[in-house]
């Protein structure tokens, strides 16, 4: 039986025991995993903006690091877990084109980076490993039952983190 | 009345699909003069696409591109993108060097030729709509980056989700020697900068 659930751009998914949650090919987009160690217990979040507090057109409040993290805490909360207990990793965030610009848009990876940093903060969620920035994108798979978050680039090979 | 691509009706479309027809036309005689052979050219497609559906268009999320990305700025401002698939970015640096690249990565000469072919058929779109507005328009220049397209896509995705769900996609599929060359090009101006472009094409009122 298939035990991947794959997340998309603007999107979050829970999963538990053998589940592998899966993003396909990060780029400035930020995977944010909040799980459950002891009762297997995991969400991921595929982030593209920073907040949706600086943006008219915020309708999609999967789309924002602020309102997604929250709709994923909710039903994160409604399964069998020990909120004191939750754990983070994230990956992602990386400036694939190198571009002088005048806006700060190109350099979003790392403001989406920040803006989840700052969320897992307020919510007093530890971050226990990281994979963040750079010019690469990253496919990343969470493995629910042993928490292992596994990244794969092009040219880079595959790392646990 | 402002302009975003949520309210955009047929004509803003067609508008669009004619810039989007004389820039790949532009662009295809670019290239073809950069390499010194005819360049064939099918009539490209063009559509406003939601940008979670933008990575369908290819089969594996994971397949890798090629990206050529430049900003433009001037009367009106934005970005292009230019996407290759790797097999079509193969077939250029084969037209032009007589062999294939060997695996994944590219030498450095070979991403620098592609690079100046992303800048070549940006700058042909550019020109065709810096002609077609009398809007002047300077081009930066370009940045390459080979990797998964969903990774590249989420540069578009990301720059036109500031403000809206949706992207402007223009289609081409090129053939050369009997290589088929197939490329995306996201064409990005600010919305600011979409009330310009058609208040200058004479599509849009001032009132």
């Amino acid at each position: 039986m298939d035990n991947n659930i794959k997340i998309g751009m603007a999107d979050y998914k829970v999963g538990e025991k053998d589940n592998i949650l899966v993003t396909l090919g990060l780029g400035s987009c930020v995977g944010v995993i909040i799980y459950d160690s002891a009762n297997k217990v995991a969400g991921m979040a595929h982030i593209m903006l920073p907040s949706s507090l600086e943006i008219k057109n915020n309708s999609n409040k999967m789309k924002f690091a602020d309102t997604c993290i929250d709709l994923m805490m909710s039903e994160l909360l409604k399964k069998n877990i020990n909120k004191n207990s939750l754990k983070a990793k994230i990956a992602g965030g990386a400036q694939m084109f190198s571009v002088s610009l005048n806006s700060d848009s190109l350099n979003i990876g790392k403001r989406n980076v920040l803006a989840v940093k700052e969320k897992l903060k307020l919510l007093k969620i530890p971050i226990i490993s990281e994979d963040v920035f750079g010019n690469h994108g990253r496919t990343i798979r969470f493995n629910c039952s042993n928490q292992e978050l596994n990244i794969k680039s092009i040219g880079k090979g595959e790392t646990i983190i | 009345m402002n302009f975003t691509l949520d309210n955009m009706n047929s004509l803003y479309l067609d508008v669009l699909k004619e810039i989007g027809n004389i820039g790949s036309g532009n662009a295809a005689t670019s290239l073809s003069k950069m390499i010194n052979k005819s360049v064939n050219m099918e009539v490209p497609n063009i559509e406003v696409v939601e940008t979670e559906k933008v990575v369908e268009l290819f089969d594996d999320e994971e397949e890798i591109t090629v990206g050529v990305y430049i900003n433009f700025n001037g009367s009106i401002n934005g970005t292009i993108l230019t996407l290759l698939d790797k097999e079509s970015a193969d077939n250029l640096v084969s037209i032009l060097f007589g062999n294939k690249p060997e695996g994944d990565i590219y030498s450095e000469i070979e991403s620098s030729v592609i690079q100046e072919l992303g800048n070549i058929m940006s700058s042909g779109y550019v020109n065709s709509i810096s002609l077609l507005t009398s809007l002047d328009i300077n081009i930066s220049v370009p940045s390459v980056n080979i990797d998964m397209v969903s990774s590249i896509l989420s540069v578009p995705a990301i720059e036109y989700g500031l403000e809206s769900d949706k992207l402007i996609l223009i289609e081409n599929r090129l053939i050369i020697d009997e290589e088929k060359i197939k490329c995306f090009f996201f064409f990005m101006p600010d919305l600011t900068s979409f009330d310009t472009l058609f208040k200058s094409l004479g599509v849009l009122g001032n009132g």
